[in-house]
């Protein structure tokens, strides 16, 4: 039974998804009930093959990951999939972030219009597969999958914003998967194959003719990797969408960029850093994430509303891996993993967040309340009562949104004592301590745009939340246990995460390690083989 | 062959990107289409072109992997069509429904102002 593991999280939702779309008109409760089943038990799996791998359980597999022969064809001639420690721990990311969503959304959104329990499926099987398979066609079919039903749950709720934004979405994503099967096809014309472990294995014998046209293909793949991975210049979909997005399907789409991360990470890995094609190669990767930094800052000072700064938000995130993962050296590889959990799960619970306390508000209250502060119109009222002031108190829902928001914000921008604080100062305590390969000035720049892109953060953070939170005239928002639960779990996972920094460091770095030692990976997938 | 070949997917992949940089959605929807039919071909070249040989294994013609084409590409084309048909299905519900909500076929939902 447990070598059927890898398949698991896979299947798990794919059954759910099909057996929900059946039951369209059955009972809300009951659907919910079982929807909130297949994704507890997709944790509980998620959780368990985390442990497989890390050798906390017995399992008969090799010491670097499972592999799971689909049809039990071998290697090179069936599609496999592989689970290392990196996919175990994004698919207990994604399974952490989809539960928690799962729960905010049946509060209330999930009846905002049809069929979203069959589509979160299906976006969390997209996004496992993704993950765990081990094959660069089959990673287009789920990359299709969670696009597939990423479109449907961006337009959830429907509204002519929401479709404005859903189009421009799905067209950036169509051209991104053509662009995608060319690059597949190319490299399968040189190479002869479309597993990665034996693309990793054949790319560095290609001789100079072929070698162009596989680079050709690798930049195509490249691209693509790049626009999931929301990286400027190609990332101009992104902050409309996700503010457009109802507030469960955002926090879930806080992992898709993270999909196009992974996939640059696992081939720059594969393809070996120094012959690595351009958009693989770190230099590339620096500057680009750079550059995406440096845009999400500025969109994060521009923007007035709360929406779309959590998408801002996002596009700083992916910023800093891609730099992360593209600086010399390959010791930012551990922290940059831990900041991407932290991110991922701090992100997921501000789009919530933002939703709870922006009900009740009108659109353009946000829009007037900057502009009154930027002309300096803001002589209202403020001394007509100065008694009553005093003494307000606080009601629970307010509180609670206040603290949350304060968390979100220290996670988000890095402040401490909580895990984006840890993060950033793991990264940057690692680009100090960079190899001597490593130029002065990228660690500089890493410094640059790591602390500034967390000012701008804390800046807008608190400039919108004073708006939100001490705004005596607002009436106070009423929240639901079943909405505050998952917010409230997700910032004290961060807590975790910060507190138990040690261990959780170290199994990130444990998982860098083993992610650049591609020949572990290789040999997992085809045995016998020689590098 | 291959000039016949390499010239219908240059100009069904160019008229795709022509159309899809149009400002209105049926033209974005119809580049989308002409462009993925190059896309289609070009997987179905990359197996290399020849005639008269079959991907399937015939026992009448031997084993001799140099008589069959490779059926890899094949099958990759066969999943690229059924993708590219169901995402197009869906991208032509969006599109009308964004014709519906805001009035206009043009892609930003509202007409450009006139000079």
């Amino acid at each position: 039974m447990i070598q059927h593991l890898p398949i698991l999280p896979i299947l798990l939702p794919l059954l759910a998804g099909v057996l929900l779309l059946f039951a369209a008109d059955a009972h809300h409760g009951r659907r919910a009930g079982f929807a909130l089943a297949a994704t507890a038990a997709q944790l509980a799996t998620a959780v368990t093959l985390l442990a497989a791998v890390d050798g906390r359980i017995d399992v008969p597999w090799q010491d670097g990951g499972a592999v799971y022969a689909l049809g039990n064809w071998a290697a090179p001639f069936g599609i496999v999939l592989v689970a290392d420690r990196l996919a175990a721990l994004m698919v207990t990311l994604t399974a952490i972030l989809g539960l928690s969503a799962l729960i905010y959304a049946l509060a209330r959104w999930e009846r905002a219009g049809s069929h979203f329990l069959p589509m979160f499926q299906f976006l969390l099987m997209g996004l496992n597969g993704a993950f765990l398979t081990g094959d660069l066609f089959n990673l287009f079919v789920f990359f299709e999958v969670l696009l597939a039903a990423s479109y449907g749950l961006a337009l959830h709720g429907s509204g002519a914003p929401r479709v404005k934004a859903g189009l421009h979405y799905i067209v950036v994503n169509l051209v991104a998967s053509l662009v995608f099967l060319v690059a597949a096809a190319l490299i399968y014309s040189v190479a002869g194959t479309l597993n990665m472990a034996e693309l990793a294995l054949v790319v560095p014998r290609l001789d100079a003719d072929t070698r162009t046209l596989f680079e050709l293909g690798a930049l195509l793949l490249g691209i693509v990797f790049l626009v999931k991975a929301g990286a400027w210049p190609l990332n101009f979909w992104l902050p409309s969408t996700y503010a457009a997005a109802t507030a469960p399907v955002g926090a879930v789409f806080a992992i898709l960029t993270k999909v196009g991360v992974y996939a640059l990470l696992r081939f720059s890995i594969l393809f070996g850093q120094d012959i690595a094609p351009a958009p693989f190669k770190g230099d590339w990767l620096f500057y680009c994430g750079l550059a995406t930094i440096a845009v999400g800052t500025l969109g994060v000072l521009a923007t007035q509303k709360l929406d779309r700064l959590a998408g801002y938000m996002v596009v700083i995130s992916s910023g800093t891996l891609l730099a992360a993962f593209g600086f010399t050296g390959t010791t930012l590889t551990g922290p940059a993993l831990y900041y991407l959990a932290s991110s991922v799960l701090g992100g997921g619970a501000f789009f919530m967040l933002i939703e709870m306390t922006e009900r009740n508000r009108t659109a353009a209250a946000d829009l007037l309340a900057i502009s009154f502060e930027a002309f300096g119109l803001q002589e209202r009222h403020e001394s007509e009562h100065p008694d009553e002031m005093a003494g307000v108190a606080i009601p629970a829902a307010m509180a609670f949104l206040g603290l949350a928001f304060f968390s979100c914000a220290a996670i988000l921008s890095g402040l401490p004592p909580l895990s984006g604080f840890v993060a950033k100062f793991a990264l940057l305590k690692a680009a100090i301590a960079a190899p001597p390969a490593a130029p002065a000035e990228q660690a500089i720049l890493l410094f640059a745009a790591l602390l500034l892109s967390g000012l701008a953060g804390l800046i807008a953070l608190s400039r919108l939340g004073i708006r939100v939170f001490w705004d005596s005239e607002r009436p106070t928002p009423r929240l639901q246990w079943l909405e505050a639960a998952p917010v409230a779990a997700l910032v004290l996972l961060c807590f975790v995460l910060a507190f138990g920094a040690g261990p959780t460091m170290a199994y990130f770095d444990a998982t860098a390690r083993a992610l650049h030692e591609p020949a572990a990976y290789i040999g997992v997938v085809l045995p016998g083989s020689r590098p | 062959m291959e000039i016949v070949f390499a010239l219908a997917i240059g100009v069904m992949a160019g008229s795709g990107i022509y159309l899809l940089l149009r400002p209105r959605t049926f033209q974005v929807i119809m580049g989308l289409s002409l462009l993925s039919y190059a896309v289609n071909l070009f997987i179905f070249g990359m197996g290399r072109l020849r005639s008269g040989a079959a991907p399937v294994l015939d026992a009448t013609r031997g084993a001799d992997a140099a008589l069959y084409a490779d059926p890899v590409p094949q099958a990759l084309v066969l999943t690229a069509i059924v993708i590219g048909f169901a995402v197009t299905a869906l991208l032509l519900v969006v599109l009308l429904a964004a014709r519906g909500l805001s009035g206009t076929d043009h892609v930003d939902g509202r007409e450009p102002e006139r000079e």
